[in-house]
């Protein structure tokens, strides 16, 4: 319980900091946002009655506060580009990243744990050898390189999907997953070849370990043994890849994004950031972190209940 | 266990990150063809003698192009490095070694921003700065400090206690001498190790966000850029995107396996 409090003390302290510090980095950029939206010819009424109405008056933190106060609250204030408020182009392209995103978190996990353990189970030995060179090789392939490679295997030589030709989630769910499953993959297969070569090296270690001949003295097979006793011990190490996997993810989802040109979180990132529309790149960067920190918090909190000796500590 | 002097991944990635190094290190004194100089009638050329890598949209020689680029990325790679890993080690060899509440604050921070991804935050930082070469070094260069530090403190914090340094002590030796005559030797292996790797993930990352169009501007030609621009014409002139992606993996694979033979000489 007292490690309970402490992690979520943590996790408020860390959203506070992440959102303060987003917060305080769009204050620094030189420029006025009131001047550039009025042009130069303004007169300095306008231009603070236009500061006013967006809410760029009074010392740092009052706006900070009313800022966050908004946030909270579902208004994340408006694109200076489109004039339309944050929050609905947000809700819009959030599901299309966490569709991603998931998809990728899913994939890795069902290449990785078979894959891992055989590569474990037969260290040493040729199916192992071989997932050891594909390994490096795959991490060595830049994130939207694999996408590109991926878009000419299953797109152009496959023709198993259309390359450019997205379809939104409003129109069917079937075929914008359909078309998504491809990105994922380029996010994944990186992820997959860190999270073997982790799995195989904790296999390796747990195999050593007494109980593994214990459980095979009492008579259990080898599938027993490995599903059994060593799956759970081992994964537990690389829980915490997975969990730090999560981050790089949905930032790899930020490039992917365009490689496969889907409108998403990252798509609109990429755009507000080219256009200095900074309420849009402030919510969204906030909004991406605090998912970040909530999602390791998850993983920590339920790290404590698969392995209870973390508590102790 | 007996300790081998070499494995494979370090013989094999040793000579493959050198070669590229070396590779590198030419583009930014040498290419065979001005990289920025175009001929219409070589647009889209195969490779041939003259042009070994082909020609690009543009009919500028690819195999000049990479290697400038080539040298660009290098230059942002260890760039990077200079201002991560030496920001980085000196924080970790500090804070490991003296503690305190200092070294709280500061590891508290870190582990904010190690929950971060690398590239949002580099993001964070050019929307800040904006977009080019020397900015895509410092924003990159910031945000590998923690993890540097990171691992540095970790090692710092096992050989703090040892009776080597203790003794080192004994004999009056300051704070400094001990941080860096009789600690940081030590943990060579181990840094050397995390600077492979962060120069993979330096390239990795300038790539991704040249790819953006949010890394090194054009007139500057590096890898990232040129396949991103070659994307387009994947079918047409696949020279153009391929030899640019080969130079690149070949750079992290070299750079990963030695990365990896490090760690098993240390252990």
């Amino acid at each position: 319980m007292k490690y309970l409090i402490k992690k979520v003390s943590t996790l408020i302290m860390t959203l506070l900091i992440i959102s303060m510090l987003s917060f305080l980095a769009f204050q620094v950029i030189p420029g006025d946002a009131a001047l550039s939206k009025l042009g130069t010819g303004a007169t300095e009424q306008k231009r603070q009655e236009l500061r006013r109405e967006m809410g760029l008056d009074g010392p740092v933190l009052e706006r900070y506060g009313r800022w966050l106060v908004g946030f909270l609250q579902g208004d994340m204030g408006e694109s200076y580009t489109y004039g339309v408020p944050v929050a609905g182009m947000i809700k819009e392209k959030l599901p299309v990243t966490l569709a991603i995103a998931v998809m990728a978190f899913l994939l890795m996990l069902a290449v990785s744990i078979p894959l891992g353990l055989l590569a474990g189970k037969h260290a040493g030995r040729l199916p192992d050898k071989i997932l050891t060179a594909v390994d490096q090789l795959v991490m060595a392939v830049p994130g939207f390189f694999m996408g590109i490679l991926i878009t000419c295997l299953f797109g152009l030589i496959l023709h198993w999907f259309t390359p450019g030709a997205y379809v939104s989630y409003q129109e069917g769910w079937g075929p914008f997953l359909g078309y998504l499953i491809f990105p994922a993959l380029s996010i994944a297969l990186p992820k997959c070849a860190m999270g073997i070569r982790l799995l195989r090296s904790s296999v390796i270690g747990e195999l050593k370990q007494d109980y593994v001949r214990t459980a095979y003295s009492r008579g259990n097979s080898q599938r027993q043994v490995l599903f059994g006793h060593v799956l759970k011990n081992s994964l537990l190490p690389v829980l915490t890849f997975w969990a730090l996997a999560i981050a790089d993810i949905v930032a790899s989802s930020v490039i992917l994004e365009q490689v496969f040109t889907i409108p998403g979180l990252g798509t609109l990132l990429v755009q507000s950031i080219a256009n200095r529309d900074h309420p849009v790149v402030q919510a969204v960067i906030v909004l991406v972190a605090g998912l970040v920190v909530v999602i390791n918090f998850a993983v920590d909190v339920l790290y404590g209940i698969i392995d209870p000796r973390v508590e102790v500590r | 266990m007996e300790k081998r002097s070499y494995t494979y991944n370090m013989v094999f990635g040793g000579i493959l990150a050198a070669a590229m190094t070396l590779f590198m290190l030419m583009g930014i004194i040498y290419t065979p063809y001005d990289p920025e100089a175009m001929d219409p009638f070589l647009k889209f050329a195969p490779a041939s003698l003259a042009h070994p890598f082909g020609c690009d949209q543009f009919g500028r020689d690819i195999l000049s192009r990479v290697l400038e680029g080539s040298g660009t990325t290098f230059l942002v790679a260890a760039g990077t490095l200079l201002i991560g890993a030496g920001t980085g080690t000196v924080l970790g060899l500090c804070t490991g070694y003296f503690g305190g509440w200092p070294d709280e604050v500061i590891m508290r921070f870190n582990d904010l921003v190690v929950a971060f991804p690398n590239i949002l935050l580099a993001l964070i930082f050019i929307s800040i700065l904006g977009p080019g070469k020397y900015n895509v070094i410092l924003a990159l260069g910031i945000v590998f400090i923690p993890s540097f530090a990171r691992i540095v403190r970790s090692e710092v914090i096992v050989h703090r206690d040892m009776d080597h340094v203790k003794s080192a002590r004994l004999m009056g030796a300051g704070h400094l001498r001990i941080l860096f005559v009789h600690i940081l030797p030590n943990i060579k292996g181990t840094l050397l190790s995390a600077l492979a790797i962060g120069f993979n993930n330096a390239v990795l990352s300038e790539a991704g966000m040249s790819y953006l169009g949010i890394g090194v501007q054009p007139p500057d030609a590096s890898l990232g850029r040129m396949m991103s621009e070659g994307q387009a014409y994947i079918f047409t002139a696949p020279w153009s995107i391929l030899f640019p992606g080969i130079v690149m993996i070949l750079m992290v694979l070299g750079f990963g396996l030695l990365s990896d033979g490090l760690t098993e000489m240390s252990v």
